[in-house]
């Protein structure tokens, strides 16, 4: 079953989805800000806002230490709120975070206020790394009631019923997770992308591939391999990351996101190329 | 066994909240715990009690403690945990786990600790039943509890640091989710106490509730009834539920669940930090390494850093089936701060001969504190020895002026 939710799946329609991550407010709010625009600009089609909790069990070094760096800078759900009004970007932004922050924000204990406001700031949907499908009733109730999406993460270990059950409760498009283990930019395309495409080829929802990506090169294989779009997230933290390192000014850092946006998307994009061919001959 | 709560829901606490690629896994666990643990599948239960008498030393005693009756003018047990192999009640959910891991066919173990004692008992189980091990631990509390990671060691297993956040029990288990996440297909992550995602709470339960099942007997055997009240200490709660399992259906017996008062229970919103590690007392309601319950977190739901001058304790959050329990009224949530801890600690030793675990000390503690309202007939549970403890007891009884404590000072240098 379908569900309704906002604009997100229209991202993928026109060709392959570039979906960049950046924690918000990392390493400051304002730099931040710059930062999240320069992905629009080097060709985002969506971006996954981070908003930082102090267990992110689900990421590697790269994303905890910007994650630390956010919290460290002051960032909060109600700051993160004021940052998605600010930023100056038209694509769809997805929230992405920790259940126990959309659980505990506002005067009653449950996702519905937090829903509620994310609709109000414009933004599109959610992904939850710790919100299995078992747990996300009370999230996907709340989306449905405000027209955002809730983004699912399958994993290679995902199969079967399990696979199936998870499907039915996807909106936007599905995360698909390239390899087993936390988010880290790799150098090399995990063959369990492979696997996980092939599963899921018969489900009518944009398949976004992410974890591990870092090159245009791979976004290229891997939109060329069947998926609908990558989400990048390490490698572009990466770049935050030495930007603090070297004390470089926020344009430049900027300017060197919008550049591995442009690589990244274009990679997407040759990927897609080689893909259009054959679908016309089927 | 118990088959409370077979569903993985205490009241509104409790549940799965992982990431996906954990979940197979997950179910795969919930699998053979109902097949090995709760149906004795291929004689599981049968070979982890035999094990767990041969190996682990089994029953421990519920021994009477003729000074500290005399002292409170009632009668005093202590259910001797700290007897069992490796000096804590930790073996009997590690070698249980450990064992469910061989029968169901995984290759490789992870564990976090934080005191070492659960770390302790995964690295001894490990080495019994011959699988790879690798531990993760806070580099903090590496540095409080050397004789244990030296212990570890020995038994053969991989210490791997944690440095992130303080270093502590709370940052080595999000450490080692990450691990299992990465390696799910063939390792089992031993998890130490009564927390984590369905099974886990139940498992640990059940695999530690062999303590209050052996107390109740061994008491009506030497006092012909049930006490009036039981007391442990609680960190995560694994010796609290395991003490309390078999008591929760006798309404005559009041539960204590002694939690770590630490320097205060205030807490700095502002720096993020709860200076005490009492979530049953203090925290709230949330999500936390996989279950809903009680935690210490801030208004915005960021988990606040812990402290305890037990390591073993400090920990931000506690076992989802204690968190209902205290809800429920059945279980009384109070706790114990550092000073009174570390005075108990000097005092058992003295009056019984039995050096404590810290942790063990806090309900020590509660009942120097409280001994008037107990009743009659009290039982605790000595979760643990101190030995692992020394080096921190030393140094902790320095930094205060206890009357009670023997005094180093003539004999600096020689430890």
């Amino acid at each position: 079953m379908r569900r309704a939710g906002s604009d997100l799946e229209a991202a993928f329609a026109d060709g392959p989805a570039f979906v960049p991550y950046l924690a918000a407010g990392d390493p400051d709010y304002e730099s931040s800000l710059a930062y999240v625009e320069a992905l629009e600009r080097g060709g985002a089609d969506v971006i996954e806002l981070g908003l930082p909790f102090s267990e992110p069990i689900a990421e590697g070094p790269t994303i905890q230490s910007a994650v630390v760096r956010a919290l460290e800078a002051g960032m909060t759900p109600d700051r993160f709120f004021a940052f998605v009004e600010e930023l100056d970007v038209d694509v769809p932004l997805v929230c992405m975070t920790y259940y126990n922050l959309l659980y505990q924000y506002g005067s009653e204990q449950g996702p519905r206020p937090f829903v509620e406001r994310a609709a109000e700031v414009g933004l599109s949907g959610f992904v939850v790394p710790d919100l299995p499908a078992e747990e996300a009733e009370p999230l996907r109730e709340a989306c449905d009631e405000f027209g955002l999406d809730l983004v699912f993460i399958v994993a290679p270990t995902t199969e079967g019923e399990r696979l199936h059950r998870n499907m039915e409760h996807v909106s936007g498009y599905v995360y698909v997770q390239a390899r087993t283990g936390v988010t880290g930019a790799k150098d090399d395309v995990s063959e369990q992308t492979e696997r996980s495409l092939e599963r899921l080829a018969d489900y009518d929802v944009p398949k976004a591939v992410g974890f591990g990506i870092k090159t245009g090169e791979h976004a290229e294989r891997i939109v060329a391999g069947g998926a609908d779009g990558v989400i990048v997230g390490s490698a572009l933290v990466d770049i935050v990351a030495e930007g603090v390192e070297n004390d470089t000014p926020t344009e430049a850092v900027a300017a060197r996101l919008a550049e591995k946006s442009r690589e990244l998307k274009a990679g997407a994009e040759r990927g897609y190329a080689q893909r259009v061919p054959q679908a016309e001959g089927n | 066994m118990t088959q409370r709560y077979a569903d993985g829901k205490f009241g509104d606490y409790g549940g799965q909240y992982v990431p996906e690629v954990l979940m197979p896994a997950i179910e795969e666990l919930t699998d053979a715990y109902e097949r090995y643990v709760l149906e004795n599948e291929d004689g599981f239960m049968d070979e982890f009690r035999a094990r767990l008498r041969d190996f682990g030393g089994r029953p421990t005693p519920t021994q009477y403690a003729e000074n500290l009756s005399e002292r409170y003018d009632r009668e005093v047990y202590l259910k001797r945990e700290d007897l069992l192999h490796g000096g804590a009640h930790k073996l009997n959910n590690a070698l249980g786990q450990v064992l469910l891991a061989k029968y169901m066919g995984k290759e490789r173990i992870v564990a976090e600790t934080g005191a070492g004692q659960h770390g302790t008992a995964t690295a001894m189980a490990a080495a019994h039943l011959g699988m790879p091990c690798e531990i993760y631990m806070g580099e903090r509390d590496i540095n409080r509890q050397r004789p244990n990671v030296f212990r570890m060691r020995l038994n053969g297993s991989e210490i791997t640091p944690v440095t992130t956040g303080r270093g502590t029990l709370k940052e080595a288990i999000s450490e080692t989710m990450r691990d299992w996440a990465t390696n799910v297909e063939d390792t089992h992550y031993v998890i130490g106490s009564i927390v984590g995602p369905h099974p886990f709470p139940s498992m640990v339960r059940d695999f530690h509730s062999v303590i209050s099942t052996e107390t109740r007997r061994q008491l009506r055997e030497q006092t012909g009834g049930l006490p009036d009240a039981v007391l442990a200490c609680a960190g995560g709660g694994s010796n609290t539920m395991g003490m309390f399992t078999d008591f929760v259906d006798d309404d005559g017996v009041e539960l204590y669940a002694v939690e770590a008062g630490g320097s205060s229970l205030e807490v700095d919103e502002e720096a993020g930090v709860a200076p005490n590690s009492a979530s049953l007392s203090t925290g709230h309601e949330g999500v936390l390494h996989g279950a809903r319950t009680k935690i210490l977190q801030d208004a915005d739901g960021q988990v606040m850093e812990s402290h305890s001058v037990s390591s073993g304790l400090d920990y931000a959050g506690v076992g989802p089936e204690l968190a209902h329990l205290v809800d429920e009224g059945r279980v009384h949530a109070v706790n114990v701060d550092d000073d009174a801890a570390l005075e108990a600690f000097h005092r058992l030793s003295q009056l019984e001969g039995v050096i404590p675990a810290l942790e063990t000390a806090h309900a020590f503690g509660y009942l120097e504190e409280n001994h008037d309202e107990l009743g009659e007939t009290i039982v605790l549970n000595v979760s643990g020895r101190g030995d692992k403890d020394l080096e921190a007891a030393i140094e902790e009884t320095e930094a205060r002026d206890i009357d009670i404590a023997p005094s180093m000072a003539e004999f600096s240098g020689g430890i």
